[in-house]
């Protein structure tokens, strides 16, 4: 029977960051990292240039065999975990395998939420999670004309433009009355909505599908409008991949709950990443914030803590960041930038579209269409509730300046 | 040896926002800099965003190209064009600033410190950015024999032996070393239990004759053709500045060709830290206490190196732990020095025993020391006189260094006052003759006839070669 000291589910952002943070303060304690990926570890952020053709589904990999060997881990790919024992320290896999483990890493991610709408089980659809999803819409998007796009989120949108760009016929449906909903205010979405409308896609917001038929694809809305396309894009959200954690005893509300160091409520096995329902910084709250800088964080945070690595910190919360390219163009945004209850919203209209966000004198976000920001910047700002009153006129007047001064001061 | 790297620093009470360095950036990189000099908090202060090639970098975590990558040769994280997708989320992981949009490309740029040669040191015309090279200092000498035994005695966080440990791994094994009483013999580094502590030959002469010990050594192995030993000395203040001083001096004047190294922790530390010639104006000694009358040592003390340089000596330098590229640059050239007259090293060491500082806190003192001019960094040469390595303009005032220091607690303003005066009275000195240099050229030569042991000349390269062995 295989046996790690550390065995880690999932090959992506989070799991990976721990395997650096464990290999830090252990560097030979067994490890193993399991996916049900075929491939070598990839980011699904990376799959709309895949899509574009922009990067080769070869040229993605974020690490190479050489790296599992000098990191002494073992990777096991086409290796669905099914089901924890976490009495035995047990996982299996979908092969009937078991592996055992000291250390668990639950970093099986998100896959694509599959709304309840009438016939769309019986219709072919496509979806964007995984390289051979990728692979499969580029296919696809090459025989079609035209595309209907189910959600207006970020993965949604870099879909619908990938399918624009290759010359499809484009329509979105999205049951908000705007596109990039929580990352954006209704005016900086205005803008990206008007990019998308300029390159001819077809944006029907607040709609709801009610029904999809196929062979050819079919989408009736709730105001009884058709759509008629040769191919149907699902991105209506990602759910945490948690089905082989069924009958385990590991708590799922959401997501795999934890505590602020990462640990679930069984002992010896901790989660991260976009499967891990860990907090909100701005309410402290649990929270999904299915996003990369969280997962990393969080793969951190894990992989010390699997370690006993005396220097972990608690987790601070997850920041909402988006830093979205659409046609070229440039849309940022970090923390409640959107918000509009209780806060000071100081927007810039004429030419790029910039929002601070402020809450007394403390950022809590910030976002701009087409007006490069440092993000990383504003993040510790917000993260660090840097109190701004002795130089707020400058920050607003001159955010990106004042912001980089700040920084270079706490930091010599 | 793990490796560490070089880095650019930015010393922002140097910054006078001319913003040269992100032209030079600009030009070089053909767009946007990738330092930016933005105005600080008060008129006329300047900071910075600059890549500081972090150790952890967050900007490579959370990129999902793999398009940066950190390079384990010399530390600087590289941008790969052709794997960049332009998401932009490097910009998110950074909380410097250090990777930002060039906006006439719409994509990211960041410092890649010029293949080891940034642009915007070479033009910052204050020193307020400069490349600091200690990291390559660790690479190349790190694996280097240690020519001490591990285990000697001295204090936890001994400055003294920082100095000694660096500067044989820099000299090597073709020398022999004299270390008078002091630290530097009483940690064991001259024996203990009939062995000998250090890897090369030593031996331990009194505090009066070191200097004239050497002379003797030298002139023997001048006599017998051995030209490719360094005669040296690693001494306390104590046996230099006062009852080794006529030995010295001596030694000096008469040209011997000898690397005097002089480890100042301002007191006789081992015996019980006794003032010395050189402990400054105020310092707690045991012998100087601190009570009712008496507050502290109330004598300035002496400036050994700049007293070596009315010597004419072939080499003077100061130098400190702080700055560790500029102790090996002086050692090198005070080993070249020493094969053709007296070389005089005079290295600060603060004591964490006898001074009272942490001793987690004894490199924060040296740099200190140094940026409040309190131990100004220079070297003299009688060719070309004396110059700067460390510039003492918009030094910091010195209570910012004789606060982190126990021995100056008791101080009154009145004596601070008198420091600041002693402090900025030298500097003035020094720089009067930094603005005298170089000498007329007349001065270079020695006159016909000098008594100098002659000894057939080390040519350059092979000297260098002594120096790296
Ligand atoms: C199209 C798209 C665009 C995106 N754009 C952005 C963006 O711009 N910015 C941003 O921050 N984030 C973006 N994201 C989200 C980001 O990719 C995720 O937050 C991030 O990948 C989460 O990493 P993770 O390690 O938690 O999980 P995932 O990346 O979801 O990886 C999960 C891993 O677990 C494996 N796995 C799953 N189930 C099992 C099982 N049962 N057994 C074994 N292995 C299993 C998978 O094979 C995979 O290796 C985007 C996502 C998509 C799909
Ligand atoms: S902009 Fe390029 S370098 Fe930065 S995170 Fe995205 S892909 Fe990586």
């Amino acid at each position: 029977m295989p046996e790690a000291k550390y065995l880690l589910v999932g090959s992506s952002h989070a799991a990976l960051e721990a395997l650096r943070a464990i290999r830090l303060v252990d560097p030979d304690g067994s490890m193993a990292m399991l996916t049900r990926d075929e491939r070598l570890p990839y980011s699904p952020t990376i799959l709309p240039y895949v899509v574009s053709g922009r990067s080769g589904s070869d040229q993605v990999l974020l690490r190479d065999p050489a790296f599992f060997t000098a990191n002494n881990c073992t990777y096991v790919p086409n290796a669905q975990a099914v089901s924890l024992d976490p009495k035995a320290k047990a996982v299996t896999l979908a092969s009937g395998e078991v592996w055992r483990y000291q250390s668990l890493l639950i970093a099986s991610g998100a896959a694509p939420a599959i709304p309840p709408v009438k016939g769309l089980d019986g219709v072919k659809y496509h979806v964007l999670r995984t390289l051979a999803d990728a692979e499969g819409l580029r296919a696809a998007m090459g025989s079609a004309k035209s595309a209907v796009v189910l959600g207006a989120g970020l993965v949604g949108l870099h879909a619908a433009e990938n399918l624009a760009e290759a010359g499809l016929k484009v329509s979105v449906v999205e049951m908000q009355d705007h596109v990039l909903p929580g990352y954006f205010d209704a005016k900086a979405s205005t803008r990206i909505e008007d990019a998308f409308i300029k390159h001819g896609v077809d944006l029907k917001l607040k709609r709801k599908v009610v029904e999809v038929s196929g062979p050819a694809i079919r989408v009736t809305l709730d105001d009884g409008g058709v759509i008629e396309a040769d191919l149907l894009l699902v991105a209506t959200g990602v759910r945490p991949v948690t089905d082989w954690l069924a009958g385990s005893g590991i708590a799922v509300d959401k997501g795999v709950v934890v505590d602020e160091v990462m640990r679930t409520n069984v002992d010896g096995v901790w989660a991260a990443g976009d499967v891990a329902q860990a907090t909100d910084f701005a309410s402290g709250k649990p929270a999904l914030i299915g996003i990369i800088p969280t997962a990393v964080e969080q793969g951190k945070i894990a992989g010390q803590g699997m370690a006993g690595d005396s220097y972990r910190k608690d987790y601070a919360g997850g920041l909402p960041v988006n830093t979205y390219r659409f046609f070229g163009r440039v849309a940022l945004s970090i923390g409640r930038a959107a918000a509009t209850d209780g806060v000071e919203a100081v927007e810039t209209e004429s030419g790029a579209y910039r929002r601070l966000v402020l809450e007394g004198d403390r950022l809590v976000g910030y976002a701009s269409v087409d007006e490069p920001f440092d993000v990383g910047i504003m993040g510790e700002l917000i993260r660090r509730r840097v109190d701004l009153s002795e130089c707020k006129d400058a920050f607003l007047a001159r955010p990106v300046e004042t912001g980089r001064r700040l920084m270079s001061e706490q930091w010599r | 040896m793990g490796a560490a790297f070089d880095s650019i620093s930015f010393k922002a009470s140097l910054c006078d926002g001319c913003g040269d360095c992100m032209t030079a950036c600009s030009e070089v990189k053909q767009g946007a800099s990738r330092i930016s000099i933005v105005p600080g908090a008060k008129a006329g202060s300047f900071e910075t965003a600059i890549c500081r090639q972090c150790g952890d970098p967050k900007c490579v975590q959370v990129c999902p190209s793999g398009a940066l990558d950190k390079d384990g040769g010399n530390g600087v994280i590289g941008w790969d064009a052709s794997k960049c997708v332009d998401c932009l989320l490097c910009t998110a992981g950074c909380s410097y600033g250090g990777i930002a949009v060039d906006p006439k490309v719409a994509r990211v740029a960041k410092c890649d410190q010029c293949d080891g040669d940034p642009a915007c040191v070479k033009v910052c015309p204050t020193g307020a950015l400069e490349f600091r090279k200690a990291g390559s200092i660790f690479n190349e000498y790190g694996a280097k024999e240690d020519l001490f035994v591990p285990g000697l005695s001295g204090c936890q966080g001994c400055n003294s032996e920082l100095i000694m440990r660096h500067a044989m791994r820099k000299i090597g094994r073709n020398s022999v070393l004299a270390t008078p009483p002091g630290c530097i013999p009483g940690m064991g580094s001259v024996g203990y239990n009939g062995k000998t502590g250090t890897k090369v030959p030593v031996f331990h002469p009194l505090l009066t004759n070191t200097a004239s010990m050497l002379s003797g050594i030298r002139r023997y192995y001048d006599r017998i053709g051995r030209k490719d030993i360094v005669v040296m000395a690693l001494a306390g203040d104590g046996g230099t500045s006062d009852c080794g001083f006529h030995a010295v001096s001596g030694a000096a004047e008469r040209g011997e060709k000898v690397l005097y190294v002089c480890v100042d922790n301002e007191g006789y530390m081992n015996t019980g830290m006794q003032r010395s010639g050189t402990t400054p104006y105020g310092s707690w000694t045991s012998t100087t206490p601190v009570g009712e009358h008496m507050k502290g040592k109330t004598q300035d003390a002496k400036n050994l190196p700049l007293i070596m340089t009315a010597h004419k000596c072939r080499y003077v330098a100061t130098a400190s732990t702080g700055y560790m590229e500029d102790l090996y640059e002086k050692l090198d050239r005070a080993i070249e020095a020493s094969f053709e007259g007296f070389s005089y090293l005079h290295i600060y060491s603060p004591c964490p025993t006898g001074w009272r500082i942490p001793s987690s806190k004894v490199i924060e003192a040296c740099r200190m020391s140094v940026d409040s001019n309190f131990n100004p960094l220079w070297e003299y040469t009688n060719r070309s006189g004396l110059r700067f390595t460390h510039s003492p303009d918009n030094a910091y005032p010195i209570t910012e260094y004789v606060k982190m220091i126990g021995k100056y607690r008791h101080l009154s303003p009145d004596q601070l006052a008198h420091i600041q005066a002693k402090v900025d009275e030298q500097v003035a000195l020094l720089k009067l003759m930094a603005a005298e240099s170089p000498p007329p050229q007349a001065a270079h030569r020695a006159p016909a006839g000098s008594s100098t042991p002659a000894g057939a000349e080390l040519t350059q390269p092979a000297r260098r070669e002594i120096a790296r062995n």
